[in-house]
């Protein structure tokens, strides 16, 4: 009795017993690592996330199905049709034989633009200049339209040149087009920075909230808390496990986009991992913040998804621009963590720039993750009293 | 009449055995007491008669149906009480056994007879309404028992039905099994507390997975010379060489 | 048996309040808010402009650009290193410069150039943008020409037309694309995730065990777990088609029928997906990472956002296997182009497909006694 009392003296004067906390710590790993499932998903998502964002979501429009009217057969509509298949954005895939099947083939779905061609093209264009073609696009997906539209009217416009040009008809404006810091336009230059602030938000704030809920719910969080360790090192146990996991994510992140996707890593790399690094304690601080509220894994889901997961999805500029939102969803995304944190990271990863040009998006999340800290902590300490 | 026959009933888990070769018989409207320490076994075995689980070898006729190829036969025949609370918490208490007579196939014409029938001989009138996270935890094990037997079983398999219940309550449980005893029902109950081992017509005490002894509570007393059966306990379980789960 | 497992199942749902305003509030969410957000549309592109000619041509062109509706000009630069500054600073996306001789060159040699830079960190942004305005441009000069034709008085100038229709959404609006497929978004929610978070729940509390011991067929429990989740996903669906009609005026030029003919397969293949989660998951966490990451794998590949043709080859490979994606072409289709049954055949016969796949190995791997 003399032994345990004198003991739990000893403990009250100590101020962390550090052997105690990396027992917790371990205990939350074994957690984690045994649940073989979420284990994989844990390390399998960003490698996912990235060949997802990086290759097969892409906005550019390719492999258009095409299908062509021509009842004039003649040399200028052999050469627009030729145009138009020789480069990635049409396939030619049928020719119609009467006006009418127009309305069928889209009705299929698989042609997005069908060419019409007026009656004796050539004859026309050479003689009469009533010769006309009809662009008739599969209007559903705008932006699939405007951009096929497009497409389809510079091939032509191209092909009216040539024979403006034999003949000798002048006038043209040259536009040299340059395309800064991403010359070869791949996608991943774009959704790298954004997968990156998905996931550790994802793994840090998710995670973390989900797995104290769990102990809350199970009656086990009871049994730590009468345990001789300060409930916040009880709580920040928890939290560990997710900020080594996310830092072995943000490694593979790094690794897979200069290695194999080769997007560079243009400007500073200390800085590149300051910045994440307070981006990960801002998400976990986010993550006690949700746990302290809620009592049950499916609430904790149920928010985390809604107010982190779905908005930085649809909401940082990750996939679509926010220019073009209402001004309500802009302001919310000027709100979002992640929209600053992927904002500095394209500035540094991709533009290169230096840290002058991050130091907004430094000060901002600093201070977020100190107020979001200063909250969850207050709400613990009046939980626990 | 033998309502429960098992003949060397095993189950290993990997290198495991959780069961090892067990052997008895329960003869119809038996109270049978089926004891042993945490981790001696009782469980799984229970689990192999209510055909939750398959036998890695032996045989064993529940309610005259093979546990192994007629298991879903065994299922309409018995009752089973887990040592887990798991009715549904969010349903009211009258919703809970409407939901498990529905279950048992008992006729939509009398269920509501059946459910004022529980009710009145659990003393729950006032409760019917109530949702049953709402009930105490000796409130909620004695509806769970009235559940498990709702559909007038053969058999009925408690398992640890009044582990943390307060004395009054366990009381009050015992008397519940009584009742259902004296209509016929046949009793096989695993427990801890040794003074309910007296109130069961036999008794068999597992130990590291076997049977090590089974008789009627006197003759147990008289064969290990014990007052009373925590002794007669004590003295074979002090062998066990298993830890406690 | 069935009728008793489907009573409980309804009264847990309206007993829980989170769920129950989680079904009601989804629908209003997902369609009102999300195509506001969800759209691809590059309009409002902000362009740096350094004009070194100011000259009534390069006047007009600068004209011509910022009534054209896609591009904003929010800097002026005197020089070109002053213009990349404000690309850094994401004020501008786009840099045109004007040579100082355009005017001249295009008076005297009849040709000139002109220098478009574009920030291409977002690709489609830089891409297309600097498409638009080479448009502009191309356009801009063919204005002049047809002025110089004009004056110069020649007559036979080899020429022609190009007309432009959008069909079946000729005021290119995003919502009226978007609306019918995030449907197939919330049906997957209601009849894939819940029944699986569900069951997981059941496995969770222990409640499942004591089903387990009733007569209760392994059949019989999961189509009391669906069958709730079914009758809800078709209210959700028929509240949509309202919020569409009331909201976006948007009613389907085909047949309702084939819509909800349609849904009950896919509700089928999806619950089934939920089911096989459910049979592998111990934990709600373990659940919803699985279905997190399938669903969210087969939401990106099933061109709700971005068109399935333009992805590489081995994505649209896999994206064969994402039921959604089918559902999704089915409700375009048909709300969008009034496609009916017999166009849609051989998506019909693909959900079928999936529906049996995924409820055989759902019930092959449902164990109801180890």
């Amino acid at each position: 009795m003399k032994f345990f009392s004198a003991s739990q003296e000893k403990l009250r004067e100590m101020p962390i017993d550090m052997r105690q906390f990396l027992i917790f710590i371990k205990k939350e790993f074994y957690h984690i690592t045994r649940d073989k499932w979420t284990m994989a998903v844990l390390l399998l998502l960003p490698i996912l996330m990235l060949l997802l964002f990086g290759y097969a979501i892409t906005t550019e429009v390719k492999n258009t199905r095409l299908a062509v009217y021509d009842p004039s057969h003649d040399k200028a509509t052999e050469a627009i049709i030729n145009k138009l298949q020789a480069n990635d954005y049409f396939i030619l895939s049928q020719i119609l034989t009467e006006p009418n099947e127009i309305e069928k083939v889209f009705q299929e779905g698989d042609i997005g633009l069908v060419i019409v061609f007026g009656e004796r093209f050539y004859e026309n264009i050479m003689h009469t200049g009533e010769a006309q073609i009809q662009l008739i696009t599969d209007g559903t997906d705008p932006n699939t339209a405007t951009t096929l539209t497009n497409y389809a009217m510079n091939i032509i416009s191209s092909y009216r040149l040539e024979i403006l040009t034999t003949n000798n008809i002048p006038f043209q404006i040259v536009p040299n087009i340059k395309l800064l810091y991403n010359p070869q336009m791949k996608g991943a230059f774009n959704f790298v920075p954004g997968v990156m602030g998905m996931i550790l938000m994802l793994i840090c704030a998710m995670m973390t909230s989900i797995s104290i809920a769990r102990e809350k719910e199970m009656g086990t969080m009871e049994i730590l808390l009468v345990s001789p360790m300060k409930p916040i090192f009880i709580i920040l146990s928890k939290a560990v496990p997710y900020f080594v996991i996310s830092i072995v994510n943000l490694t593979t992140i790094l690794l897979i986009s200069v290695f194999i996707m080769g997007v560079p890593i243009a400007g500073s790399f200390f800085w590149l991992i300051t910045l994440s690094l307070i981006y990960i304690f801002l998400s976990l601080a986010l993550g006690l913040l949700i746990s302290a509220i809620v009592d049950s894994q499916l609430i904790a889901l149920l928010i985390s998804g809604m107010a982190l997961m779905i908005p930085i999805i649809f909401l940082s500029g990750m996939m679509f621009p926010v220019e073009n939102m209402p001004i309500g969803l802009r302001i919310i995304s000027e709100i979002l963590p992640a929209k600053w944190y992927i904002v500095a990271v394209k500035n540094l990863m991709i533009k290169g720039l230096g840290f002058s040009s991050i130091i907004n998006e430094l000060l901002m999340l600093s201070g977020m993750t100190i107020f979001f800290l200063a909250i969850s902590l207050k709400k613990f300490k009046i939980r626990l009293e | 009449m033998k309502v429960i026959s098992v003949n060397n009933l095993t189950k290993t888990f990997g290198t495991f055995t959780a069961v090892d070769n067990i052997s008895f018989e329960v003869t119809k409207g038996e109270i049978f007491g089926f004891l042993g320490a945490n981790g001696a076994g009782k469980t799984t075995a229970i689990r192999m008669l209510c055909g939750l689980s398959k036998p890695t070898s032996g045989t064993g006729m529940v309610a005259g149906f093979n546990i192994e190829t007629e298991s879903e036969k065994v299922k309409a025949s018995i009752g089973y009480m887990s040592q887990k609370f798991s009715l549904y918490e969010d349903l009211k208490v009258w919703e809970n056994i409407r939901l498990y007579a529905g279950i048992y196939g008992v006729p939509e014409k009398n269920i509501s007879a059946k459910i004022d029938q529980h009710l009145q001989t659990l003393g729950f009138e006032k409760e019917r309404e109530t949702l049953v996270k709402a009930l105490p935890l000796g409130w909620k094990q004695k509806l769970s028992f009235s559940i498990a037997i709702v559909h007038d079983p053969k058999i009925v398999f408690l398992d640890e039905p009044t582990g943390g219940v307060d004395p009054v309550t366990r009381r009050q449980f015992w008397e519940l099994i009584y009742q259902a005893a004296n209509r016929g029902i046949t009793i096989f109950v695993t427990t801890h507390y040794m003074d309910e081992a007296e109130y069961c017509d036999r008794v068999s005490i597992m130990v590291d997975g076997k049977i090590e002894a089974l008789d009627s509570p006197k003759n147990l007393k008289n064969k290990y010379s014990s007052k009373n059966m925590d002794e007669v306990f004590q003295r074979l379980a002090r062998k066990a060489s298993r830890d406690a789960d | 048996m069935l009728k008793f497992l489907i009573e409980k199942e309804f009264k847990q749902i309206f007993r829980n309040p989170y769920l129950l305003r989680l079904i009601i509030v989804m629908p209003f969410m997902v369609l009102l808010v999300l195509p506001l957000a969800a759209n691809f549309e590059v309009k409002n592109i902000n362009l740096s402009i350094i004009d070194n000619n100011h000259s009534p041509y390069s006047e007009r062109l600068i004209h011509k650009i910022s009534s054209s509706g896609y591009f904003k000009i929010t800097d002026v630069s005197s020089s070109y290193e002053k213009a990349l500054y404000s690309i850094e600073q994401d004020v501008a996306d786009i840099i045109l410069e004007i040579p100082s001789q355009f005017e001249q060159e295009l008076v005297k040699e009849k040709s000139s150039n002109l220098l478009i830079s574009a920030n291409s960190v977002n690709g489609t942004k830089g891409g297309l943008g600097s498409v638009y305005l080479a448009g502009i441009v191309s356009d801009f000069s063919n204005e002049i020409r047809e002025e110089w034709i004009q004056s110069s008085n020649r007559i036979t100038t080899p020429s022609f037309t190009i007309v432009q229709q959008y069909r079946y959404n000729p005021h290119l609006e995003y919502p009226i694309y978007m609306v019918p497929a995030l449907v197939v978004m919330l049906l997957t929610q209601i009849c894939g995730f819940l029944p699986a978070l569900n069951i997981v729940a059941e496995k969770e509390k222990g409640t499942i065990e004591q089903m387990n011991v009733t007569p209760v067929k392994k059949f019989t429990l999961i189509l009391s777990k669906l069958i709730p989740y079914w009758v809800i996903g078709f209210a959700v669906l028929t509240i949509c088609f309202g919020v569409a009609f009331l909201f976006y005026g948007l009613f389907p030029l085909g047949n309702l029928s084939t819509i909800y003919l349609f849904a009950s397969i896919y509700v089928l293949a999806i619950s089934g997906l939920g089911l096989v989660v459910s049979n592998y998951a111990n934990t709600i966490q373990q659940a919803m990472f699985m279905m997190f990451f399938f669903v969210m794998t087969m939401i990106f590949l099933s061109g709700l956002y971005t068109p399935v043709n333009s992805m590489p080859d081995w994505a649209q490979f896999i994206s064969r296997f994402s039921p959604l994606k089918y559902f999704i072409q089915v409700m375009r289709l048909v709300y969008l182009k009034g496609s009916s049954l017999t166009e849609l055949l051989p998506k019909f016969f693909a959900l079928i497909g999936f529906a049996i796949f995924f409820n055989a190995w759902a019930v092959l791997s449902y164990r109801k006694s180890k």
